[in-house]
């Protein structure tokens, strides 16, 4: 809402020297977002006239049609004779009268005005468009032609108004009285202590029986109809300056005189107004729902197809509008020919949810469904009425018809019933009754009852409807700065859980192992699945929907986090970072087995535990996953010797590291899945209350898969499930018993199949060993066809022996050996290597 | 066995031991002058073919010039020893402004650790961390916190519908993606006994297209206290406390009325800005970047919770009273850190990440 400092001074009386940056100030304490103080005509400097137009010499020597022009400006230039001047523009005639800006003066911007040469002529100054004056748009892209009645030399920087402040207010959705300059003067009256001369004050003649006849079908959707008859209305005249400057500076395009005046009384009152050509109306007007299917074309010439709810406002053809929002075609005042010379004001009272979703279904949001959807006071609708009267009696020379139509649906008016002390309670303030009831008051309700008020609110406010709305009035005008500061007691507090401390662990430990956090978006579009080679009946394939995604491609919300994770290393590849290690965690999605709809619970009682759960039902699963992918080097080359190039071991110990920080087993074993290498790709499972489940996998990504992503070779990935893993967490940790007898060291190389991995090898051993074993360690893998024959691996292990309670000796920690070294023979065919 | 003779062998060794450069000319010296074949040596074997009555005198000689022999043996071997240690000390120098990035560190990303610094400011004061489903059942999004079914946010351009059964129009479905942390709160609600004091870090949702300043997702933190009592004062006591705790003791914060269908009253929070404290606001002289010399930092909203969403939540609103109040993580991390751009929050890149390491 833009509202000029000019047009709210006349309904309150403020000090002169109040400027708009103070208003701003008053209006955002009590409530207001007062966004912006515009100021019109900043810098701007006359001579500034009205001259008259004496001749137009065409030069058409030049590119474009150029005049060379004398101006009458009366004594404005200090000799009387006309002001020679160039001019480009072609909207006016000999005799016009113009806005001529002389030289010496300024126009908004800085820009200095003084005779120039230009054309082979010298112009002493210009003839003013809108636009150069700091005006906005009136529609005529020309220069201003003003009516005829001002006269030669007078100022015109006074005439149009030309030097203003104009507030832009963020009205919030609760404040539709604010709206209207009638609202915004409401606020400022109380926020100076100032009285407010009320524009909505009119005194307005009892509704008869001869008016136009209107016929309110649907009392529910249209509580109040006001119709008023203006004929000899002069089609010639047009909107007086003061008019078009008003609706300009409050954000509006003057169209024509009786449009101008419903937009102005808009502006003024809140009331959104339409005026229906008489002539073009036939029969009663009436107010009922639309029939399903039923057409209209709006005034913006749009055909609209008509909705069983929409509330529409008919004559006896059928619809000639959309009630609350947009006029019909049809009916339209004829701005252009000239033609109309007696109107139907309408002044009406809408249902706001009603007129908002209508305005939504048709896309059309209006500065009358702007208000009606925010509330508009119904006590008004009569004094616009006749305010728009007046005007066009006043401006178009029209009569007031006699006959005046009320239809009105019996209300009460709303009351709440709080205690005096409620505010105080809320606020933690003790403002004590009498402010309260003051600051009530204020805002205009009637306030009646000592410990207990009774308050009726005022019509223009039905945002008012409980307890805690009155509380904030009083707030809001007391001053929300000037509330304490205080500080509420919890109870002590547990920490975090277990959990929120494992997802800290886990990042922390990526990233202390090297990890670059990166997180995602989660849409992903489903052909890379494709791209990943999943099983056309892979649990992946089925994802979460939208039914707006920003972008077609990618219509579904994430399975996995590699897709969004592998376009971040794309990414940062691609700008030059070629060594990296990015990791993320988050939600995935996956749709429930059978889809089902999210009812709308009730809202006025605790739903019950069922209902709830079946919310849940609803949704989808989202369990938090964490993922790693790596490319180029894991370690650099640099002076201390090689690097060495990130690998599938690396994607595989980073979810050791997870396991780790768990505080779990994680198991890990060959295995094959979707992108990864066949041949390097390892299945992560852990043991969940004894039973085994797979977490994830982790390895070098399938060579097909990297050049189908464009992703550099051999770039790996990890991805688990980490709710999964949080819960095989072993839970506290036991603290190990520390033998201080010396340690017996025994080191065995094993010969096995090449196929034989590591893992069954190593707990053959261990089991073998038995409990003196403390520790056992791969150190070296070798093939060597030669030495250990084709298809054949050599595993060499050290294995550390030591007992709590005694020295071992020589044969102890070999029998252990040899038992470790036999099992691991029995189990997976293993041979001591001579 | 003549004095002379013995004392000459003594200086000879003498000098011997002190002309030797280093450990392996001594070696050779030691072996020259205190060895089995030595002169000194040789002179002490002799002492027995002595007759009685000289074997004394000698034996004094010769052990008094083996024991001047053999002690600055000793000290030139510490001496050369010690100049050894010195010089071994000095080869094996490095140059220590080497480089050491093997690995190159990693970090993580700072909407991450921002959120977990904020949320610590009020675990520390004892609130909990709650935390709920990204993909949400309209109920908890928007109805259970007084949004009514034609409230603007609902529309799709704000929001992101999921499809629901079998094709069904979207709007059908009830669940979108959250738009805010607000139904972690409502949950939160239904699920605990009053009192209630939680803080809700998350990430949201809502259909902006990713420019400098908007990020189709982005993070919330919200709080939410319910408690006999409650009031205005507290949250603004509270929202006081936590720009203290993240900017500095001197800070403050300011309230402007404000409307939110889950809160009644509710406001707009600013801060003081941190960079100039108000102090640019009016001074030409000092203009202030951060806050456009506004001297206020515009942070989210807040207000007392609506009675309504009480009711809704299965909490006496007789009773009970309660404050909340959220903020955006991205906007802040922008402007506490400088970030001009949200495309560099948003896209991963590690040489914007790297440099937030661990905590912020």
């Amino acid at each position: 809402m833009r509202v000029p400092l000019s047009w709210l001074r006349e309904y309150v009386d403020l000090p002169a020297t109040e400027t708009g940056r103070d208003v701003q100030a008053k209006l955002i304490s009590v409530g207001l977002e007062v966004e912006t103080v515009e100021q019109i005509g900043d810098g701007l400097k006359g001579p500034l006239v009205v001259g008259k137009v004496l001749t137009i010499e065409e030069l058409t020597e030049f590119k474009k049609p150029i005049r060379f022009c004398t101006v009458d400006v009366g004594q404005a230039n200090g000799t009387g004779e006309p002001q020679e001047i160039v001019c480009g523009a072609r909207n006016f005639a000999v005799g016009d009268k113009v806005v001529v800006v002389l030289p010496g003066a300024v126009l908004p911007g800085g820009f200095a005005i003084a005779a120039r040469k230009t054309y082979g002529k010298t112009s002493h100054g210009m003839i003013c468009s809108s636009d150069e004056l700091g005006m906005g748009d009136d529609g005529t892209k020309g220069i201003i032609v003003l009516p005829p009645e001002h006269e030669v030399g007078t100022d015109a920087i006074e005439l149009l108004q030309l030097v203003d402040e104009v507030l832009d207010i963020a009205v919030t959705p609760d404040r539709g009285y604010a709206l209207s300059i009638r609202g915004v003067a409401r606020e400022t009256a109380i926020a100076y202590g100032l009285p407010l001369s009320d524009p909505a004050l009119l005194d307005v003649p009892q509704p008869n029986a001869f008016g136009y006849p209107v016929q309110v079908s649907d009392p529910m959707g249209c509580d109040r109809f006001t119709a008023r008859t203006v004929t000899g209305l002069d089609p010639e005249a047009r909107s007086p300056l003061w008019l078009t400057r008003r609706l300009q500076k409050a954000g509006m395009r003057p169209i024509s005189l009786a449009v101008d005046i419903t937009n102005y009384v808009m502006l003024e009152l809140g009331q959104p107004l339409h005026a229906y050509d008489r002539t073009r109306v036939q029969g009663p007007i009436g107010v009922r729902r639309a029939t399903q299917g039923e057409k209209l074309i709006t005034l913006d010439g749009v055909t609209r197809t008509l909705d069983a709810e929409d509330l529409v406002i008919t004559d006896d053809r059928g619809p000639i509008g959309l009630a609350g929002v947009m006029g019909g075609a049809n009916t339209e005042i004829d701005d252009t020919e000239g033609t109309t010379t007696e109107v139907v004001v309408e002044a009406a009272h809408f249902d706001a949810l009603s007129i908002s979703r209508t305005a939504r279904r048709h896309k059309l949001a209006s500065e009358a469904s702007k208000r009606f959807e925010r509330g508009v006071d119904p006590q008004a609708a009569s004094a616009a009425a006749q305010r728009t009267v007046d005007l066009l009696v006043l401006l178009a020379g029209g009569t007031a018809d006699a006959g005046v139509t009320e239809v009105i649906a019996p209300s009460a008016p709303h009351t709440i019933t709080i205690p005096a002390d409620h505010p105080d309670k809320v606020a933690g303030v003790d403002y004590g009754r009498e402010t309260v009831v003051r600051r009530l008051q204020q805002v205009g309700c009637d306030v009646y009852g000592q410990d207990e008020l009774i308050v009726t609110v005022p019509s223009w406010r039905p945002d008012l409807t409980d307890p805690n709305d009155l509380a904030e009035e009083v707030i809001r005008l007391e001053g929300y700065e000037n509330l304490p500061s205080t500080l509420p007691k919890p109870p002590a507090g547990r920490g975090l859980t277990d959990r929120q401390r494992l997802h800290r662990r886990v990042g922390r430990a990526l990233a202390g192992a090297g990890y670059v956090e990166a997180p995602n978006y989660p849409f992903v579009g489903e052909h890379v699945f494709d791209q990943f080679g999943l099983a056309a009946d892979d649990p992946n394939r089925k994802v979460v929907k939208l039914v707006n995604p920003l972008s077609d491609e990618e219509p579904a919300l994430r399975t996995t986090l590699l897709p969004g994770l592998l376009g971040a290393l794309r990414r940062n590849d691609g700008r030059g970072s070629h060594d990296l290690a990015l990791f993320e965690t988050g939600l995935v999605f996956h749709p429930r087995e059978e889809l089902k709809i999210a009812v709308r619970l009730p809202v006025d009682r605790r739903p019950t535990d069922e209902e709830i759960a079946s919310l849940t039902e609803a949704l989808p699963v989202q369990p938090r996953h964490a993922a790693v992918v790596l490319t180029g080097a894991r370690e650099q080359a640099g002076w201390w010797g090689k690097g060495r190039p990130s690998d599938w071991a690396d994607a595989v110990e980073s979810a050791r590291v997870l396991a780790r920080e768990a505080g779990t087993e994680l198991i890990v074993r060959g295995g094959q899945y979707g992108p990864w290498h066949p041949g390097r790709c390892a299945e992560l499972a852990v043991v969940v209350e004894g039973v085994e489940q797979v977490i994830g996998y982790a390895g070098e990504l399938h060579p097909g898969v990297l050049k189908t992503l464009g992703l550099p070779a051999r770039t790996s990935a990890m991805e688990l499930d980490l709710d999964v893993l949080e819960l095989a967490s072993a839970g506290v940790p036991k603290g190990p018993k520390i033998s201080t007898f010396p340690v017996a060291t025994q080191d065995v190389a094993l010969v096995v199949d090449v196929a034989v991995p590591h893992a069954g090898v190593e707990a053959a051993l261990r089991e073998g060993a038995g409990e003196l074993l403390e520790s056992i360690r791969l150190f070296d893998v070798y093939e060597n066809a030669a030495q250990l024959g084709e298809g054949k691996k050599s595993l060499a292990y050290a294995l550390r022996f030591r007992a709590g309670d005694r020295t071992l000796t020589v044969d102890e920690a070999s029998a252990a050996r040899d038992a470790a070294v036999s099992l691991a023979g029995e189990r997976v065919g293993a041979v001591l290597r001579g | 066995m003549k004095p002379e003779e013995i004392e000459r062998m003594r200086d000879e060794a003498l000098a011997a031991f002190a002309a030797a450069g280093d450990l392996d000319a001594l070696q050779e010296a030691k072996v020259a002058h205190t060895g089995g074949t030595s002169p000194l040596a040789l002179a002490n074997r002799e002492i027995g073919a002595l007759p009685p009555q000289a074997k004394a005198a000698a034996g004094k000689l010769v052990g008094q010039a083996r024991g001047a022999v053999n002690k600055a043996l000793a000290t030139r071997q510490a001496e050369l020893e010690a100049d050894r240690d010195a010089r071994v000390l000095v080869e094996e120098a490095v140059d220590v402004t080497l480089p050491y990035d093997r690995v190159p560190a990693g970090a993580r990303h700072p909407l991450t650790t921002f959120m977990e610094r904020v949320a610590d400011v009020f675990v520390s004061m004892g609130y909990e961390i709650a935390e709920g489903p990204e993909v949400e059942a309209e109920w908890f999004n928007f109805d259970a916190l007084n949004f009514t079914p034609d409230h603007p946010a609902r529309q799709m351009q704000d929001t992101f519908f999921v499809q629901g059964p079998k094709g069904t129009e979207g709007d059908e479905s009830g669940v979108v993606l959250r738009t805010h942390t607000s139904p972690v709160q409502a949950r939160a609600m239904l699920d605990r006994e009053p009192p209630v004091y939680i803080v809700c870090p998350g990430r949201v949702y809502r259909t902006d297209e990713l420019d400098a300043t908007h990020t189709p997702v982005f993070h919330q933190i919200e709080l939410l206290a319910i408690d006999e009592g409650l009031t205005m004062a507290d949250l603004k006591g509270t929202l006081d406390h936590m720009v203290q705790a993240l900017f500095g003791a001197e800070m403050k914060t300011r309230l402007r009325p404000n409307y939110f269908p889950f809160t009644e009253p509710s406001a707009e929070m600013d801060m003081l800005c941190y960079v100039c404290k108000g102090e640019s606001v009016g001074n030409p002289d000092r203009p202030c970047r951060t806050c456009s010399s506004e001297g206020w930092i515009e942070l989210g909203g807040c207000g007392m919770v609506n009675p309504r969403v009480l009711v809704a939540c299965g909490v006496d609103p007789e009773k009970y009273s309660g404050f909340a109040f959220g903020f955006g993580i991205e906007r802040m991390l922008m402007f506490r850190h400088n970030v001009e751009d949200m495309r560099d929050i948003v896209e991963g890149d590690v040489r914007f990440t790297r440099p937030f390491g661990m905590e912020i």
